[in-house]
């Protein structure tokens, strides 16, 4: 039955050995000019840890204004800034690149292709982010400061009541929504059109099927964000009235637009670490993947019903009852594709051999805290329910869960599952093992309380709380402080990875390990598959 | 890949090209955004001249870009495999273009369809309408905003309608190069397209003359409600498109005219350029209809 990827390589197409023009431009050339998919995504993914550490820090400066009740470090506009300025690095800067850098790593390796559809495009998208986040990160310390509208800005705090740096906030996001739409028809084109001979769509490992559909979705849905930022740009600098009623338009017209980006844009963050997840657990658990021809109808039936859900965001800011019921029972009905890839998962594990290395540990807490993130989305979804719980600390912690235990526990055990093959090093188990587990129990300490302080109606993107949620405030922050000290240990191993401290990697590293990427040596040789490998 | 014997799939060497287009991008970015937020500043003027820079930048690394890719295909360094990825990059920008006008078409209909009514107390907003705006007649066109805001509607006859002749008339004589190229009929080629670049033209120059009609007579402007709004972000994105779609047919005519370019078997550019049109042309359609006649 297995129609995961066994790849095997004709003597032929012997993969990957290093040729007479194997040569890597050598210093700032090789990595300001490449058109190399590797390293290219090495570029994507040290950009996205750059950025973690960023949008980390503005969140330390959150945690610790929210340590205590009352205003302690920052002012009220400050601390808008910072959850703004939070959550548009962390979702454009730090989730998205590093899954578009396990792409161009990963998909060309996967499907046997010599390098991306189009490498100097590809180069462009890159360096067009470092461009825009220069922009997006300068208001900062701009005379009025960065936006302070929330990272779904909505209108008229962006418009009406925004400062100076609404402009170079619209600009930044046009720039990011360019560097994802290139990066997405790279993807696309690669996978559709440079698979190996024999690569049929039911062979193509789950990590390629799902970064297929999310770059579908991207190509969809980021024109959409740069319409909706031009409209914010024209109402506050050119007279528009889009959002203004007095001109005929509507504020709530903003959050319709802005969530029929904003909806699929999660599952952008999230489908890649299904893929991710739907790699590991079979290499840990000895067996082929439970359900793969389901996997695979799944993502394409969240990626489907992603784009008619929007509305479940905007319950209370109004909707005629028949429109709040149809996203009430949509959205609802994701639950379904989604129990299902829980539940292949679990039956992947059913009677496998595992071990526990520490990209299966990781994988395993995203099994567990991601559908933790899963239930309270389906809370979220019920409209009565949701009139009490919007805009509290509830919705934080369903969308951290789903965020950080989801999407970046999922990058992490992306790495550390490939980090042997881009590095030829083994990284350092022991090290690793205590990441996760500092990880796992300080992201909980951070995030589980927030579903208590929301249900009892602790408001968020407030400097300030009412007296009882003191203790649990404090303790979370004590959660979100450890929880990004943890991180460091997980800049050393990747550290150590980079500068070849540690034992050598095996070929195929994994002993359960399936896929043509493991057929080439460890670190994958400059260029991989100049002759396509023939999958049988 | 049907083949047996496989063309190797051409990976460019390192190129400088994309970096500088990432710096022009910024510079185009970062001046725009100081220009805008100093509108109102009218002794600041370091935002256009970045902007400008930048513009210029872009210019050079479009040339050096594209020069670059010409020479390569020159070469014969494309395989089946490589034309197949441009075809279908450019599939996927096109439809990244549709998503775009999208958005603004959805404005469009949520504005006509429930934000002005709903201001006129549709739904289970008659408080609402009431309290807040007790003279407010709901219509579209939007002739009179809430806030008491006038203007005048754009009518679909006149220009509007001539327009929709041109852009149909340059799909067709694009369609006639089109054939051409694949005859190698050349002489055809260059004097259809010729004609399309001119029709192409002639469209930009009356819409600019409605533009001004627009503002002088009819006090329909970008300020005038979110029938204005609409009308002028719908038309003015259209326009770009259609100064970019023309610019690049232009090329495409200069590159067959002066360099003689393309055969009748390998012409992607130009085919990625009769698309882009025609894509224009569709959008052009949908606006006619929704914008103007209905």
């Amino acid at each position: 039955m297995s129609t995961q990827v066994t790849g095997t390589l004709d003597a032929h197409g012997a993969a990957g050995r290093p040729r007479d023009h194997d040569h890597k431009p050598r210093g700032l050339a090789r990595w300001l000019f490449s058109t190399n998919h590797k390293d290219i995504g090495t570029l994507y993914l040290l950009f996205s840890l750059a950025m973690l550490f960023t949008g980390g820090s503005l969140a330390m400066v959150i945690r610790a204004e929210l340590f205590q009740p009352g205003l302690q470090f920052v002012d009220p506009h400050f601390f808008n800034q910072m959850t703004t300025v939070h959550g548009l690095v962390m979702v454009f800067g730090a989730v998205m690149p590093a899954f578009v850098g396990l792409a161009n790593w990963m998909i060309p390796l996967m499907i046997g292709a010599p390098d991306m559809a189009l490498p100097r495009i590809n180069n462009w998208s890159f360096w067009i982010l470092p461009c825009a986040f220069a922009i997006l990160l300068s208001t900062l310390f701009m005379e009025g400061g960065a936006p302070a509208a929330g990272w779904t800005f909505y209108a008229p705090l962006s418009t009406k009541y925004s400062g100076d740096s609404t402009a170079f906030f619209v600009l930044a996001v046009h720039l990011m929504g360019v560097s994802s739409i290139m990066g997405a028809i790279n993807v696309i084109v690669t996978i559709w059109n440079m698979r190996a001979p024999g690569m049929g769509w039911m062979k193509l490992p789950l990590f390629v099927w799902t970064w297929l559909i999310t770059a579908f979705l991207l190509i969809a849905v980021m024109p959409v964000l740069a319409g909706v930022v031009t409209m914010v740009l024209t109402d506050k600098y050119f007279g528009t009235s889009f959002f203004d009623a007095a001109g005929g338009g509507d504020p709530v017209m903003f959050q319709h637009i802005f969530w029929f980006f904003g909806h699929p844009e999660v599952y952008i963050m999230i489908l890649p670490a299904f893929g991710i997840v739907s790699t590991i657990i079979p290499t840990f658990a000895r067996k082929p993947l439970f359900g793969y021809e389901s996997m695979v109808i799944a993502t394409a039936s969240i990626a489907f019903l992603s784009f008619i859900v929007w509305g479940h965001h905007m319950f209370t800011t109004g909707m005629p009852v028949v429109a709040e019921l149809f996203f009430m029972y949509a959205t609802m009905l994701i639950a379904v594709p989604t129990g299902v890839k829980v539940f292949n998962w679990v039956a992947t594990m059913w009677r496998g051999s595992m071990t526990f290395e520490v990209p299966m540990m990781f994988s395993l807490a995203f099994i567990v805290l991601f559908t933790i993130g899963g239930f309270s989305g389906l809370m979220l979804a019920i409209i009565p329910a949701d009139f009490q719980y919007q805009d509290t600390y509830f919705v934080v912690a369903h969308f951290h869960y789903v965020l950080v235990t989801g999407a970046v526990f999922g990058i992490i055990a992306a790495v550390y599952y490939w980090i042997p093959k881009w590095t030829g090093v083994m990284y350092d188990e022991r090290l690793a093992q205590v990441h996760f587990w500092c990880s796992l129990v300080s992201v909980n300490m951070l995030f589980f309380p927030m579903h208590f302080v929301g249900l009892a109606g602790m408001p968020r993107r407030i400097p300030d709380y009412a007296l009882q949620f003191a203790d649990l405030n404090a303790f979370m922050s004590i959660g979100g402080f450890l929880f990004g000290l943890s991180q460091l240990l997980f800049l050393w191993g990747v550290v150590r990875c980079m500068r070849g401290i540690g034992d050598k990697a095996t070929d195929r590293v994994w002993e359960g390990a399936q896929g043509l990427e493991w057929e080439v040596p460890s670190p994958a040789p400059y260029h991989t598959f100049d002759t396509p490998p023939v999958v049988k | 890949m049907a083949t047996t014997t496989h063309q190797k799939y051409y990976v460019p060497h390192d190129s400088a090209w994309p970096i500088v287009g990432a710096l022009a991008l910024l510079l185009i970015g970062y001046g725009a955004a100081t220009w805008i937020s100093q509108l109102d500043q009218p002794e600041a003027r370091s935002g256009p001249w970045v902007f400008g820079a930048g513009f210029a930048l872009l210019v050079v690394t479009l040339f050096g870009w594209f020069g670059k890719v010409i020479d390569e295909s020159q070469r014969g360094l494309y395989s089946a495999q490589l034309e197949r990825s441009f075809r279908q990059c450019m599939s996927w920008f096109i439809f990244s273009e549709v998503m775009f006008f999208l958005a603004f078409f959805g404005a469009l209909f949520y504005a006509r369809v429930v934000a002005v009514p709903w201001l006129d107390g549709a739904g289970d907003n008659a408080m609402t309408a009431a309290i807040l705006w007790p003279n407010f007649e709901a219509a579209w066109p939007l002739l009179q905003t809430p806030g008491g805001t006038a203007t005048q509607a754009m009518p679909w006859t006149g220009i509007p309608l001539l327009n929709t002749l041109i852009l149909l008339a340059s799909s067709v004589t694009l369609q006639v190069a089109h054939v051409a190229i694949e005859q190698g009929k050349r002489l055809r080629l260059k004097l259809f397209l010729s004609i399309t670049v001119l029709l192409g033209v002639v469209f930009l120059f009356l819409q600019g003359y409605e533009y001004m009609h627009a503002y002088r007579d009819l006090g329909l402007r970008l300020d005038s409600g979110v029938y204005g709004n609409t009308f002028y972000l719908l038309t003015g994105f259209h326009g770009l498109h259609v100064t970019i779609g023309a610019l690049i047919l232009l090329v495409m005519l200069l590159r067959i005219v002066i360099k003689d370019h393309f055969t009748a078997q390998r012409h992607f550019g130009f085919q990625a350029a009769a698309w882009y049109w025609h894509f224009v042309d569709v959008v052009w359609l949908n606006l006619f209809v929704f914008v103007y006649v209905l």
